[in-house]
């Protein structure tokens, strides 16, 4: 049991910058998620506390130990890869074991260990196939279990579920969240799946270009994100993006953009907000946060706006409707009850105590 | 498959079969001669004996005597084995762990050295007795089973390590981070590892390298060719043939002592054979 902190970690591959000050840290007995898109740093990032890459400045601990310079096999962590990495020519117990081998920990206890993680992983039937007779989802929990026999003080995930179907990796995301629960062992995990980061993390740093753009729990990340990026990123279907700017009038704080003028509530009419009088802005809502008048309690004028439906997709459960609003592009999650057709004109109401505004130029949240 | 299926293959069937025919032919001759008398030899050909192939009385064993004891094949054959296996295992061994190294451990100045290996198989090799021969008088090496080793070993490892780096440089890379978190270090990773899984790559090469060691003749006879206690097959066949070049009885036996290895090491890997040439370039 250990945490695990980055201080101002970067790693440069010739003149490029693949991780830039990064400073992240894991408390113990955390699961901490790295997210971004591809090429964000986040593997990279994963591969430094692993040590299978070196550190080009910053310094990195795990426990209360700088690891700098210490090799992977002494830094006490194990590592799961995308494509499992388990040793073809070796089955499932030889696979597990081989750490411990290498370790000279005693064949006695070898063997309890590797029974036991089998069991914890159900897999116990398969301890003598090769990793080729296996499937995905077995290859999958072999991988865990070479990581759990070694029970380390810190487990790095690299992209894990990315390989597997769509309905085993939803399976094993619940399998790994109650692993944790059960092992409760430091966890780095990386993904570039959203939901992934949501449902296992508790505390979730969403990267871009070597950076961290925010660190923090993943409803927190949800429901305040630091700048468009993460409003962008984490969600889905994408939060709406329109381009506005914020007037005054009578006191009232509107935010009115080409097709809009919705009023601003009370609580986000923050001093940040009125200095932004004026001046261009990019409004974010959410597709949740975009209803129709029939849809809510008390329907209020000042916050609706008309639009056209270009595209209905009823999912059963909802409706997403791809609207156009005086050329701009709104997404809106609706009752899948309401008679809504393609072409038709529609009027939206937009929730504007959860209504989100970026500065243009920094495209950092005002509010 | 399905009959028209079949039957639009059959002319390619056709086709291999003629040409395995007209192949073996030769092989065939050299084989049914060498078990007949001088005598037969010369008084009718060797495909006038097959319509009564199952006739045993006809052929002897007299030839392969001869040439085994006193034309000192046997000892040609064992010299060729002693110089075949360890030169041959040698080359693997060292073009493997040349090959790891190039293809799986960073290290300054890899690539342009891995160049510079690979570039050496355009050396001919005949260019290099004159400056090596020397080297090999002063060290004694001359005429000696280390020596001619070192030689196979040295003009083969180009082309091996070349076929052991394709293979190699295409395994996943998350193997060697795996082993090295696992606590393998280098060592540890390519005997325990990187080898296991290699084992078509090794057949194959090892195919390669035996096949082009049993049947090298100039190598043998520049580095061992005076030493009669060390020459292989290749060398006392060629002395053969110009002391008895008449005698085709003990050519063909002869001849047929040679093949027999070789063979035997084809089918006896050809799996491997075929799946190491592909190994690399495909994969899966």
């Amino acid at each position: 049991m250990a945490e695990v902190k980055l201080r101002e970690v970067s790693k440069l591959f010739g003149s490029f910058t693949a991780v830039n000050d990064v400073t992240l840290e894991a408390e113990d007995g955390e699961f901490v998620v790295l997210v971004g898109p591809s090429g964000c740093g986040k593997t990279t990032t994963l591969r430094m506390v692993a040590g299978l890459e070196d550190i080009t400045t910053g310094d990195i601990y795990i426990g209360e130990r700088l690891v700098n310079d210490v090799p992977p096999k002494d830094r006490d962590i194990a590592m799961v890869f995308q494509n499992y990495a388990l040793y073809p020519h070796m089955d499932v117990y030889n696979n597990m074991a081989f750490g411990l081998k290498l370790r000279k920990i005693a064949k006695k206890e070898i063997e309890r260990r590797v029974r036991e993680a089998a069991e914890l992983l159900g897999i116990q039937d398969k301890l003598r196939s090769k990793p080729r007779e296996l499937s995905g989802g077995q290859r999958q929990r072999v991988a865990l279990g070479r990581a759990i026999v070694r029970d380390p003080k810190v487990f790095l995930f690299d992209e894990p579920l990315s390989n597997l179907d769509a309905k085993l990796r939803v399976r094993m995301r619940a399998e790994l969240s109650e692993l944790h629960d059960r092992l409760k062992t430091t966890t780095v995990y990386v993904t570039h799946d959203q939901t992934e980061a949501m449902t296992l993390g508790h505390r979730v740093a969403v990267m871009k270009d070597g950076l961290v753009q925010q660190y923090e729990a993943p409803q927190t990340i949800y429901d305040h994100p630091a700048n468009m990026f993460v409003a962008g990123f984490i969600g889905s279907p994408a939060m709406n993006f329109l381009d506005a700017r914020v007037e005054e009038e009578n006191g009232q704080l509107y935010v009115k953009g080409k097709g809009f003028k919705l009023a601003i509530a009370a609580d986000k009419a923050t001093d940040e907000v009125k200095a932004y009088a004026g001046k261009e802005v990019v409004m974010g809502i959410r597709p949740e946060d975009v209803r129709t008048p029939e849809m809510m309690h008390q329907p209020r004028e000042e916050m609706q706006f008309p639009a056209r439906v270009r595209v209905r997709e009823p999912l059963g459960d909802e409706q997403i409707v791809y609207a156009d609003c005086a050329g701009d592009d709104v997404v809106a999650k609706l009752d899948p009850h309401l008679p809504i057709e393609h072409g038709q004109d529609i009027t939206l109401e937009a929730v504007t105590e959860r209504m989100h505004l970026f500065d243009k130029e920094t495209e950092k949240a005002i509010v | 498959m399905t009959p028209k299926a079949l039957l639009g293959r059959l002319p390619l069937h056709v086709f291999l079969l003629v040409f395995a025919f007209v192949w073996v032919i030769p092989t065939l001759g050299l084989l049914i001669t060498s078990f007949r008398t001088p005598g037969d030899i010369v008084g009718s050909g060797w495909w006038t004996t097959i319509p009564r192939l199952f006739d045993v009385g006809q052929f002897t064993l007299d030839n392969y005597r001869a040439v085994l004891t006193q034309e000192g094949l046997g000892t040609a054959f064992r010299n060729s084995i002693f110089i075949s296996v360890p030169a041959t295992a040698i080359s693997v061994i060292v073009a493997s762990l040349a090959a790891y190294g190039f293809a799986c451990l960073g290290f300054v100045g890899r690539k342009p050295l891995f160049v510079l290996v690979v570039a050496l198989m355009v050396v001919p090799l005949q260019m290099t007795f004159i400056p090596i021969l020397p080297v090999y008088r002063w060290l004694r090496l001359g005429g000696t089973y280390p020596g001619i080793w070192l030689a196979h070993t040295a003009y083969g490892l180009p082309l091996t390590t070349f076929l052991m780096h394709s293979f190699m440089a295409g395994l996943p890379k998350d193997l060697f981070d795996s082993a090295s978190i696992d606590g393998a270090g280098p060592l540890t990773t390519f005997w325990r590892i990187v080898m296991p899984i290699s084992v078509p790559a090794v057949a194959s090469v090892f195919i390669f390298q035996f096949l082009w060691i049993w049947n090298d003749l100039l190598v043998a006879l520049v580095y061992v060719g005076g030493t009669p206690d060390v020459a292989p097959l290749t060398v006392a066949v060629a002395n053969l043939v110009t002391n008895r070049g008449q005698n085709w009885e003990l050519l063909t036996a002869a001849a047929f002592i040679t093949m027999a290895l070789p063979l035997v090491v084809f089918f006896a890997l050809q799996r491997y054979f075929v799946r190491g040439i592909l190994a690399g370039s495909v994969k899966g």
